[in-house]
């Protein structure tokens, strides 16, 4: 396989200022706090491929999100779009052509649609902010198109939001999002506010989309059935940090890390008794005072003296990346 | 005797131009100690089942036919006063957002022991020590210490554990629990199911436990009902339902779940969405979706029976059943 990265992370991070406002701090004493929502974070995304990030609630899947496409700053590492800085050419003139190329598709599709703009200002939107069309004429039929493209009926533009159903709103998102002709979607939790049978039509869609445009995706999922389904490289997080990193057909046949054990043996099965499941210990700790070592050894049944002083750092081990004393 | 039993329950909106049904004709019955789970996309009806159940539908929803009867005894014709007797102490309740059924201003112990003292007969201290007793059976750790914090205290799964103390507080024969681990991550969701399966089980409790999961109704229950458009479609053995289910949106349904075993090319879709309630298709609400549509499914509505023994295990609505080892059609494109 030639390897041909569109998007390369390189020890990404980023911090949040949590602390109290000032004269608390000044008055009660309380120290600053920072928030480490992503650190040191790598991994390229290859052209047309999909990599999903998979974690439970607070691990920094969305940040991250974020952080690639540009709505927050890094506050250490890069992110390299086709080999150049992605938020030094933002910043610049030339940054809104590569905004044009990468898009995001949200997770609420109520709250990712104004609901007094119909459907043909929300999808043209894009259209006009980048200059792709010049006439109103132009806009229409490109809207048409768009629609189309994902399912939907061209004369639907001239509704409302509320007047359509989640999922048909979910496809709504996914033509504003190409409506820029993107290379890279960011899918952030794309189906988690759907119902199974209208998640199956949207999966469907993005798999059918990425064929034909050779999209790349990076899609965000708490639910490994979903990715297992979408991607074609999944990364594990867990509070901040990627633990393991994978080809999705080994990482499903063969998971190493015990907290992507524990991920896959927590998903209720439909067949009962094919597996024993292991009895899942504790919640994830508080991102504010996390664990020392592996931020997973308090939950980790093979947690070590070493696991708890010294944090594992990232290896390559039989093809995958991992994190993790007891493994590698 | 069936501890709760629903006859052709049907539940009205009326609306300026017309009366929208939101659930038409379900029948259904939980055994004492039974897990039944309720299956269905949103807008099905399931949750206002269960609301219609503890009495708790919002005007102008009412109930416009048939019967709910608790150990035999109707409650759906009783008054509000009455009804709050039953609703704690007869039927807990447990809902999806652990955050919004929690007082926010009210600490865990004093919402514990208000409830257990307005249904028990207990002195405030006897409250107070049951109250910790059922904190430390929903695994909460140094549940005494934490009887004075406040809801905000707690994290996800933490708060729904203290939501399924409240509901178990006055020792309920049903608990009503509506998408309770929806909220959850995961490894937290698959704890509370365990909780609850194992709570319940020690205490004899039903439960009508409603989720559009079918993970967790595979986990957790005996039987499962499938909902769709206000009507129960399918009532059954949940490994039945699951692995061959006799009516073809119940078989799409469960077609559609990915699954981390296998990876398919495609997942399979039933084409099309659910139809809004102003606009239910005549006879089977599922005809225009369906692929086995006949001329029978559009004029005449199947009803909740076994229509055939040899063909069906379990009462399905449906005029064209599917049998156990009938394969879906192939994949039908987006």
């Amino acid at each position: 396989m030639t390897r041909n990265p569109l998007v390369q992370v390189r020890g990404l991070s980023k911090r949040f200022d949590v602390s109290p406002p000032w004269l608390n701090r000044v008055i009660e004493g309380k120290p600053r706090q920072l928030l480490q929502a992503v650190s040191e974070v790598d991994f390229d995304i290859e052209r047309g491929q999909t990599l999903a990030l998979v974690g439970e609630s607070g691990c920094g899947k969305s940040t991250l999100a974020r952080l690639l496409v540009g709505l927050y700053a890094p506050s250490q590492g890069e992110v390299l779009f086709e080999g150049a800085n992605l938020h030094d050419t933002l910043a610049q003139p030339q940054g809104r052509a590569l905004r044009r190329r990468m898009q995001m598709i949200f997770q609420d599709p109520y709250a990712s649609l104004n609901p007094r703009w119909r459907v043909r200002d929300i999808v043209a939107e894009p259209l006009w902010v980048h200059q792709t069309v010049k006439t109103q004429a132009q806009c229409l039929q490109r809207v048409g198109e768009l629609l189309e493209s994902v399912g939907l009926n061209p004369l639907d533009a001239n509704k409302f939001p509320h007047q359509f159903s989640g999922g048909q709103r979910q496809r709504i998102s996914i033509a504003r999002a190409l409506a820029s002709q993107p290379e890279f979607l960011v899918c952030d939790e794309p189906t988690s506010a759907l119902d199974v049978s209208v998640q199956a039509q949207v999966l469907n869609l993005m798999l059918d989309l990425q064929r034909e445009r050779g999209l790349t995706y990076l899609f965000i999922s708490h639910n490994l059935a979903v990715v297992r389904q979408v991607s074609d490289q999944v990364g594990v997080m867990y509070l901040g940090r990627l633990v393991e990193m994978a080809s999705t057909e080994t990482l499903f046949s063969q998971p190493r890390h015990p907290y992507t054990r524990m991920l896959l043996d927590a998903i209720p099965k439909l067949r009962p008794g094919s597996q024993t499941r292991l009895p899942v210990q504790g919640e994830v700790p508080n991102p504010l005072s996390p664990p020392s070592g592996c931020a997973f050894h308090p939950r980790c049944p093979q947690a070590t003296d070493l696991c708890r002083q010294q944090r594992p750092e990232m290896k390559n081990f039989q093809g995958i990346r991992i994190a993790c004393h007891a493994v590698a | 005797m069936a501890l709760l039993e629903v006859r052709n329950l049907s539940v009205e909106f009326p609306q300026r131009r017309a009366v929208l049904k939101a659930l038409d004709q379900v029948s259904f019955s939980i055994e004492a100690g039974e897990i039944l789970g309720l299956v269905g996309e949103s807008g099905a009806g399931k949750s206002l089942t269960g609301a219609s159940i503890i009495g708790l539908l919002e005007p102008p929803g009412r109930i416009s036919e048939g019967q709910i009867l608790l150990g035999g005894a109707r409650i759906d014709d009783l008054s509000p006063e009455q009804m709050r007797h039953v609703r704690g102490k007869r039927i807990g309740a447990i809902f999806q957002d652990p955050l919004t059924s929690l007082n926010p201003l009210l600490s865990v112990g004093y919402q514990l022991t208000q409830t257990i003292q307005s249904h028990l007969p207990l002195s405030a201290q006897q409250a107070w020590q049951r109250a910790v007793q059922l904190l430390q059976d929903t695994g909460i750790p140094a549940a005494a210490e934490r009887m004075t914090n406040y809801p905000h205290q707690f994290s996800g799964g933490m708060r729904q554990r203290v939501v399924i103390a409240l509901a178990l507080a006055a020792e309920p024969e049903l608990i009503i629990a509506d998408e309770p681990t929806t909220a959850l991550d995961v490894s937290i969701q698959a704890q509370i199911i365990e909780l609850l399966k194992r709570l319940c089980r020690q205490r004899g409790a039903a439960v009508m436990l409603i989720t559009h999961d079918m993970g967790v109704i595979a986990e957790a229950c005996d039987r499962v009902g499938v909902m769709y458009a206000g009507r129960l479609v399918e009532v059954g053995a949940v490994q039945q339902v699951i692995h061959a289910a006799h009516h073809p949106y119940s078989r799409g349904l469960m077609a559609s779940i990915p699954s981390t075993d296998v990876t398919r090319e495609r997942l399979h879709q039933i084409p099309g969405s659910m139809p809004r309630l102003t606009a239910i298709p005549s006879g089977c609400a599922f005809h225009p979706r369906c692929e086995r549509v006949s001329p029978r499914c559009l004029a005449e509505r199947p009803v909740l029976t076994p229509s055939d023994a040899t063909l069906t295990h379990h009462p399905v609505a449906c005029w064209h059943p599917l049998h156990a080892n009938h394969a879906l059609s192939a994949e039908d494109s987006a």
